[in-house]
């Protein structure tokens, strides 16, 4: 964990950089309190092993929120994201282990749909919160279609791939570290990631500019095509099973995630590294709560106080400013 | 001259879709059920009216402006108007009471988050509906969820076979209708919807309309989850599931614009019948849960797409 917040305040240089790294300062701080506050009550949780299992359900829910993150980008919000993880996992599971070439398919077809979802809105300039909205019902049907059962097994190779024990390092922090790495270059670094969050802020500079609105929309939302695959992919790995309904979940969690993490609604305003942040922060409520023997009939609650916390006090800062 | 009577009347397209689907039910059973079909359909189409008002108003006051509570709203207060009621007529008062409550409470507290700690609408409504859902959860442990036999008797009680709550609800469609047109507050929030700048040089109460706006809809929304409790014989926690979609797709569907300033609350009732009348049909025609969303959820896509094509917004 202390490998994230060093990424997190990237030395020196430049305005706006130090700006963003303001924004992942404070969640960072928040995560660094927290895992403090749970190994002070529950001192077993420090070990790999302790590590392993309170983080367990973190590596679908670092996904979803990258994949929030692509669509929050384009100032737009994904409501049906949960839904088409539960698609995933559901098609996953049933389809993945005993026939992997129509497995594929399906899912490469579910990315596919998710880049034309981008460029339906942006061609007919539909509000994506309707539009997802709407998707989350086809993707729901579609699960149901597949498995209106829970049921189905996790292929041998992504219970592996999920189980992996990497020396030193629990794997959700690996994973994390890499998803952070490779989310800041994606949007912070690379040069097309100015135009994805451009789209986000000043569509028209973007389009002044030279680029396809409709190209960096498509591209957006299949990337949280791809996201949300994984997303789903290692929720089948770690639960080795599937449910349309698991997914439902990670909706507002993603959003959540993304929010704390950093992220604006509006203006294209993302943090890739703060986005995994802020997913093991909505995470470790659960443990917090749990090693404080509070039922986690309170789990929402708590993320939703925290939702309230961190965004009342960016307004605040910004009142002040 | 009829088109721009279309565009000022975008409702129609709804209501047609309405009769269409009803004229295809009908036609698959070979005339049967007319009758009953609809009455059922005004009966739970009143549930989408009664949150599609709500959401309507939160809508119409300017981009950015949604509520996302509303399940949660209706979950939390049908779970505690039934707990205090007891499955007795004695508790009926007390039930209403909380479940008003409820309403008063949680549109204040999204008021609160959203004028005073300058949180987004959507994040807003969402942390406190979280807050909501986690509170109906640890309350729905060990409680009974019935509701006063009076309640139920109500929720389903008819005149010649139209429900009372529906027309008690097209009563208030009206009269929201007849706000929006006439009434100051009506003006007011239309005007902050098309420009809040301009609505506020102009004198428009700001901060008083859109409190109004977001605690009639919780109001609203506490209605519809005490009444759906009684309607389905007792609170159960995925009641709502579904009303986050349709309050929403009910109020675009109808011909408000999402971007705020206009609003159509006729547009809200034939969209809601709309919407129930196709699940109606796919029941009637035997089609399973998953084909039911998928074509539900294709038909929101497709007609928004439609319509928005329509008048260039």
């Amino acid at each position: 964990m202390q490998r994230e917040v060093a990424r997190a305040t990237p030395p020196g240089g430049g305005a706006v950089r130090r700006r963003l790294s303001g924004r992942v300062l404070l969640p960072a701080l928040a995560l660094l309190v927290m895992v403090a506050v749970i190994f002070y009550l529950q001192p077993r949780a420090m070990s790999y092993t302790g590590m392993r299992l309170v983080l367990r359900y973190s590596l679908p829910l670092m996904f979803a929120a990258m994949a929030q993150l692509c669509i929050i980008a384009a100032s737009d919000i994904d409501l049906g994201l949960g839904a088409y993880i539960g698609l995933v996992n559901s098609l996953s599971a049933l389809l993945l282990a005993e026939r992997p070439v129509l497995g594929v398919v399906s899912l490469v077809a579910c990315v596919l749909a998710y880049a034309a979802m981008g460029a339906f809105i942006e061609a007919r300039r539909l509000p994506s919160i309707v539009v997802t909205l709407g998707a989350s019902f086809v993707w729901l049907g579609l699960a149901l279609l597949v498995l209106p059962t829970p049921g189905g097994s996790s292929p041998a190779w992504l219970t592996t791939l999920v189980g992996l024990r990497p020396p030193y390092v629990p794997l959700p922090i690996v994973a994390g570290v890499l998803l952070a790495v490779v989310g800041h270059w994606l949007f912070m670094r690379s040069s097309y990631g100015v135009v994805l969050r451009g789209i986000g802020s000043t569509p028209q500079a973007v389009q002044r500019a030279g680029w396809s609105l409709l190209t960096a929309r498509s591209v957006l939302y299949g990337l949280a095509g791809v996201f949300g695959l994984l997303a789903g992919l290692v929720l089948t790995g770690v639960n080795t099973t599937g449910d349309a309904n698991f997914g439902a979940p990670y909706t507002l969690l993603s959003i959540a995630a993304v929010i704390v993490g950093g992220g604006e609604f509006f203006g294209g305003v993302v943090a890739p590294v703060g986005a995994v942040i802020g997913a093991f922060i909505m995470l470790l409520t659960g443990s917090l709560l749990s090693f404080m023997n509070v039922s986690t009939d309170w789990q929402l609650s708590v993320q939703g106080a925290i939702l309230i916390l961190v965004l009342g006090t960016r307004a605040l800062q910004r009142r002040r400013a | 001259m009829t088109r721009r009577w279309l565009d000022a009347n975008p409702w129609i397209w709804s209501l047609l879709g309405a009769v269409l689907v009803w004229g295809l039910t009908v036609a698959s059973v070979e005339g049967r059920g007319g009758i009953e079909t609809l009455s059922t359909a005004l009966g739970f189409a009143t549930f989408y009216v009664i949150v599609g008002i709500g959401q309507m108003l939160v809508i119409s006051a300017g981009p950015g402006n949604i509520d996302l509570s509303i399940p949660s709203v209706m979950m939390l207060a049908g779970y505690l108007a039934m707990g205090v009621m007891h499955a007795e007529d004695s508790g009926l008062a007390l039930g209403v009471l909380v479940a008003l409550g409820v309403g008063l409470g949680a549109g204040i507290a999204n008021v609160v988050l959203i004028r005073g700690l300058k949180i987004p609408p959507m994040i807003a409504t969402l942390a406190a509906g979280f807050v909501m859902q986690s509170m109906t959860i640890a309350y729905s442990r060990g409680s009974t969820a019935k509701p006063a036999p009076l309640l139920l008797q109500f929720s389903l009680a008819r005149v010649a076979e139209i429900p009372v709550i529906a027309i008690l609800f097209l009563l208030v469609a009206g009269g929201v209708a007849f706000a929006l047109a006439r009434s100051t507050f009506g003006r007011s929030v239309l005007a902050i919807g098309q420009n809040a700048r301009a609505a506020y040089l102009a004198g428009v109460p700001i901060r008083r309309t859109m409190a109004a706006v977001y605690i009639i809809s919780s109001l609203l929304a506490s209605v519809a989850g005490l009444l759906l409790a009684a309607y389905s014989g007792g609170a159960s926690l995925n009641m709502a599931e579904d009303f986050l979609l349709m309050s929403i797709a009910v109020v675009v569907l109808g011909g408000t614009s999402i971007a705020g300033g206009q609003a159509t609350v006729t547009g809200v009732w034939t969209a809601s019948l709309f919407l129930y009348l196709i699940v109606t049909m796919l029941n009637v025609l035997g089609v399973s849960a998953g084909l039911r969303y998928v074509i539900t959820g294709l038909i929101i896509i497709g007609v928004l797409a439609v319509s928005k094509g329509r008048k260039t917004a």
